[in-house]
């Protein structure tokens, strides 16, 4: 009766990791062989013309091409395994280096994205849900819609046209040359090392670039917030023990508060973490509106050269990401909502 | 006829306040793209590709005027004929995916259903896989795969949305049949032999095809989304080739520098538009259909005055 | 439309009552039009009685309840009179309303899995809810007090601080029974608090709810479907039926010599060690969006006569003590001429009955 507390949170946990492993699996597998058995030949698509014949060969040799599908599988398996998402075809680059190389800017951005669309989208969602039907309901329903209805690159078009011109604000890239030229590489997240160079200047130019970009995005997974939280709150104000509580002489605003908003927020909280694949659905047509230097520009130049080696990689990781956030979002869940280890 | 006008009318009639009027807006917005898209020859005034008419050519980037309301693009195309033309194309590829959806999801979703065992398992995990992908990401991949096959063209993008979208027709498939295997007729419908094809064509098709056309309308307005982010990033539908509203945005991109509005904000304003009645139309439904959210439009009770005054009559 | 009749109604009660209702109605609105789930009902309770309210499912005991509590859905209705010490409220302002709820009237509900909110301690549970009405108590005086009270329900104090889902059934409706009295409130309602639990666990809460009396000096509304309990653990019983108490006095009594067919045909449909067959009472209770004319049990009723489906029946005293509204008891002066013939009853279909 009494195995309370955290004692069988190790237990879940582990229980969620090994069911990871099976969905890792199928998801590489699928990657692999919709992208291998793509009609016409990858190597000659991403280079062909540009080499002669023999040193096409020779790189199809080098990449694994001539052998066996079950052993090039087997390789990609093992390499995946190892952290190794492949080299490209077309700049010959490994895919991990590209992906540390660019990831940092598609990282802060969303990041910055996220804490947006959590600091406007809870909130008026819990207010939503609570006064149903109210005037605020219907204003920030209508916003939570259009905002959601409206595509990134459509508000990033308005933003450049009505925002960015009257305040001055830079629409293109992350950083004026010179911050650049300024700023050491350290940790391939731009806003991290302008802030470790302590370069005010340089701050200032990182965080200028990134508003328009951050606003964009945010305000795309802010109108899906809106509508999430909303829709719990308004479940959780019918729930049996919002009633007993109402019974017991709380007051509304404590009802509310204790029994309505923080019970809510918990679903939400997976909920939230699904949103991660449109967070990164977003990015790509955010860094495209705003030649914004992160891994989904870099995916897009990639398709553009067709470089299958270099998409392959690249899709990969994206592919691992969103399993592990997902496997993470559950942890977190368990470790608030004290009923899921059971 | 009656009943079944009765049975379309029952959400508008039952629900009250915000949803209502929800689902009152949402069918009007839906239903005018619905028109521009069927009637486009005849409501356009020139063709998607149309850069001259009567040997006169199209300005450049012409700023909206009588003969151009919306104004003319970098390519001297018509905007608002590419406006109402585009409305046509998204039609299409909600359509033709929804089709694509049903042809493929729903033999799968029976099977994988009725049979269960191995290939259950297999289908189940390859559909949760594709379903854990980013949509966009997912898109672009086939898109990019296709390229070389159907590039640019109406239906490379509709089967890209097809990868997208399919493992939700599938998996409400596969549930509706796992509960329907188990219905009495069903087991009737064995016990007097009937083989396996035939049970599953007719007995549980008519009984899981319903879900079809409510799973499609609410997924349509993501779907355009979809569409109109694979034409903006240039992986879907080439101009020449069909009027797309994110594609339009894209090239327009280039001209909001130079103080050119007109060309990026009508076909923005109709992607906006046209999925925000979409998502009204599901929103209003969904509070209309889901008993945890429905609010009914409930008379107001009137209380006569006591007609049963018992106590006093004793007193009497 | 206050009208005092305490002496009259509650046949044993000297002192002055706790509660006190008089032609209290509770109305649902619909979409097809208002249900009349409770419909002038009037009933007294006294200081450390227990009152049990029985009838079918849908007979509004649980709207009663309820409607007391003043926890009605959207588009519901109340009026009447509910004076409690004296005070109606119904009355009263919902800042006084929500000071009254907890502190003075409590409420135990059926299902008490749900009821507690899973993402608190109890112990948590039991500092909101004493808090709310007693602010300036130390963090120390409200652990002593919920864990006397605890301590009677039989709950260890080592559970103080476990969440809700680490407790069986039971315990929770313990828990739940724990939270309602810790603010020993002057009246609960309790509503059908055993139905979610198995046998055993129920002939234990109905110990629990016997000994408030003792404990706690609470007046208790207990509603429930379950003859067997009313007799255990009442001091008088309310028969309900289609929104109406149709006959209301001490349990001994009412259970020896019903008088209205209604809880006569309740009382033999109850399965005891002595029945030998099963009885029950053909049709089903009417829809409360339009009862029936008169008696509204008269389309089920054995003994139904003409004026039954005529006239509304009279409340008046009932022989032996209590209160009773049947024609079959009287008023004899109030019933015409040919009132007094059976009446002719429609053949219950096998479809009415379903």
């Amino acid at each position: 009766m009494s195995r309370a507390g955290s004692g069988s949170l190790p237990r879940y946990i582990l229980q969620r990791v090994l069911l990871v492993i099976p969905m890792i699996w199928v998801i590489l597998t699928l990657v692999f062989f919709i992208l291998r058995v793509a009609p016409g030949d990858p190597v000659s698509a991403a280079l062909g013309g540009k080499i002669s014949p023999q040193a096409l060969e020779q790189r199809r040799q080098a990449l694994g091409f001539n052998r066996p599908l079950i052993a090039q599988y087997w390789d990609y398996l093992s390499s995946v395994a190892h952290l190794d998402f492949g080299t490209t075809f077309s700049d010959n680059q490994p895919v991990l280096r590209v992906i540390t190389d660019n990831g940092g800017a598609t990282l802060y951005l969303t990041v910055a994205a996220f804490v947006l669309a959590l600091v406007v989208g809870i909130p008026l969602g819990l207010i939503a849900g609570r006064y149903r039907d109210s005037a605020p309901d219907v204003v920030f329903r209508l916003f939570g819609i259009l905002t959601y209805a409206a595509p990134v690159f459509f508000v990033g078009f308005l933003l450049q046209f009505y925002v960015a011109e009257p305040l001055g604000l830079p629409t293109s890239g992350d950083a004026s040359p010179i911050t650049i030229f300024e700023v050491p590489t350290k940790t391939h997240i731009l806003l991290v090392d302008a802030l470790l160079s302590g370069n005010g200047a340089a701050v200032q130019d990182v965080l200028k670039h990134l508003v328009l970009p951050a606003t964009t995005l945010g305000l795309l997974i802010c109108g899906v917030f809106i509508r999430l939280v909303r829709v719990n709150m308004l479940q959780t104000m019918q729930a049996d023990y919002v009633e007993a509580a109402e019974a017991r002489g709380l007051t509304a605003g404590k009802v509310t508060w204790r029994h309505g908003f923080r019970n809510a927020l918990v679903p939400v909280i997976t909920v939230v973490g699904l949103q991660f694949a449109l967070l990164l659905s977003g990015a790509i047509l955010t860094e495209e509106t705003f030649n914004w230097p992160g891994i989904g520009q870099k995916l897009l130049y990639y398709i553009n050269n067709r470089d299958y080696g270099a998409v392959q990689g690249i899709v990969t990781f994206f592919a691992l990401a969103v399993v592990l956030i997902s496997l993470l979002i559950d942890i977190v869940n368990a470790l608030i909502d004290p009923r899921v280890r059971y | 006829m009656r009943r079944m006008l009765s049975a379309v009318a029952k959400p508008f009639s039952e629900t009250t306040g915000l949803a209502r009027w929800m689902l009152v807006a949402g069918v009007l917005i839906t239903a005018v793209f619905l028109i521009a898209a069927i009637f486009a020859p005849w409501l356009a005034p020139y063709g998607f590709a149309q850069s001259s008419a009567h040997g006169v050519e199209f300005p450049k980037v012409g700023h909206p005027s009588s003969a151009h309301p919306f104004g003319t693009d970098r390519l001297f195309f018509d905007v608002l004929s590419r406006v109402i033309w585009g409305a046509r194309t998204a039609l299409e590829v909600v359509i033709l995916s929804i089709l694509f959806c049903v042809v493929l999801g729903v033999p799968l979703g029976l099977l994988s259903g009725f049979y269960g065992g191995p290939l259950d398992r297999v289908l189940v995990l390859i559909m949760d896989a594709l379903y854990a992908f980013p949509p966009l990401l997912l898109a672009i991949v086939v898109s990019f795969l296709l390229t070389d096959v159907y590039g640019g063209s109406v239906i490379a993008v509709s089967i890209s949305l097809t990868v997208v979208y399919i493992p939700q027709y599938f998996r409400v498939v596969r549930n509706t049949t796992l509960s329907a295997k188990e219905a009495t007729y069903i087991e009737a419908a064995r016990a007097i032999g009937a083989r396996d094809i035939r049970i599953m064509r007719k007995y549980l098709f008519g009984n899981v095809v319903h879900s079809v056309p409510v799973l499609g309308t609410l997924n349509a307005a993501d779907a355009i989304l979809t569409l109109a982010g694979l034409g903006f990033l240039g992986l879907g539908i080439q101009s020449t080739a069909a009027a797309e509203w994110g594609h339009d945005v894209s090239r327009a991109l280039a001209d909001a520098g130079s103080g050119v509005w007109w060309t990026g904000l009508y076909p923005g304003l109709a992607i906006v538009l046209l999925v925000t009645g979409l998502t009204l139309v599901g929103e209003g439904l969904n509070e209309t259909l889901n008993p945890t959210l429905r609010r009914r439009r409930l008379l107001a009770v009137v209380m006569p005055p006591r007609d049963r005054t018992p106590v006093q009559e004793v007193q009497r | 439309m206050s009208i005092d009749l305490t002496d009259e109604v509650v046949g044993f009660s000297a002192q002055e009552p706790v509660i006190s209702a008089r032609d209290v109605r509770v109305w649902y609105g619909t979409t097809k039009g208002a249900i009349r789930a409770v419909d002038g009902v009037s009933f007294d309770l006294a200081p450390g009685e227990t009152l049990g309210l029985v009838g079918e499912s849908g007979c509004g005991k649980s709207t009663l309840g309820r409607g007391l509590m003043g926890l009605l859905p959207e588009g519901a209705k109340r009026d009447g009179e509910v004076l409690f010490r004296g005070r109606d409220i119904f009355s009263l302002s919902p800042k006084a309303a929500y000071q009254l709820r907890g502190r003075e009237l409590g409420m135990i509900f059926q299902e008490p899995l749900t009821r507690l909110n899973p993402l608190m301690r109890i112990s948590q549970h039991f500092e909101e809810t004493i808090k709310q009405h007693e602010p300036d108590l130390s963090k120390d005086e409200i652990r002593n007090r919920a864990l006397e009270v605890l301590r009677l329900m039989g709950i260890p104090p080592t559970r103080y601080r476990s969440y809700p889902h680490e407790f069986s059934g039971g315990m929770r409706q313990r828990l739940m029974i724990a939270l309602t009295l810790v603010l020993r409130p002057a009246f609960v309602v309790a509503d059908e608090p055993t139905t979610a639990l198995d046998v055993l666990v129920e002939a234990q809460i109905v110990q629990i709810l016997n000994d408030l009396r003792r404990n706690f000096q609470t007046s208790l509304l207990l509603i429930t479907h379950n003859v067997g309990i009313v007799a255990e653990a009442c001091d008088r019983v309310a028969v309900m039926y289609a929104g109406r108490i149709v006959e209301q006095g001490s349990v001994a009594d009412v259970f020896k010599n019903p008088q209205h067919p209604y809880t006569r045909e309740l009382l033999r449909s109850t399965i005891s060690l002595t029945t030998t067959g099963l009885n029950y009472i053909p049709g089903a209770p009417p829809d409360l969006i339009d009862p029936p004319d008169g008696c509204r049990f008269h389309p089920r009723c054995p003994d139904a006569m003409n004026v039954c489906a005529a006239k509304d029946p009279v409340n008046i005293a009932r022989p032996g003590g209590g209160r009773v509204e049947c024609w079959l008891v009287g008023p004899e002066e109030e019933i015409p001429s040919a009132g007094r013939q059976a009446l002719e009853q429609e053949e219950l279909t096998v479809v009415d009955e379903a």
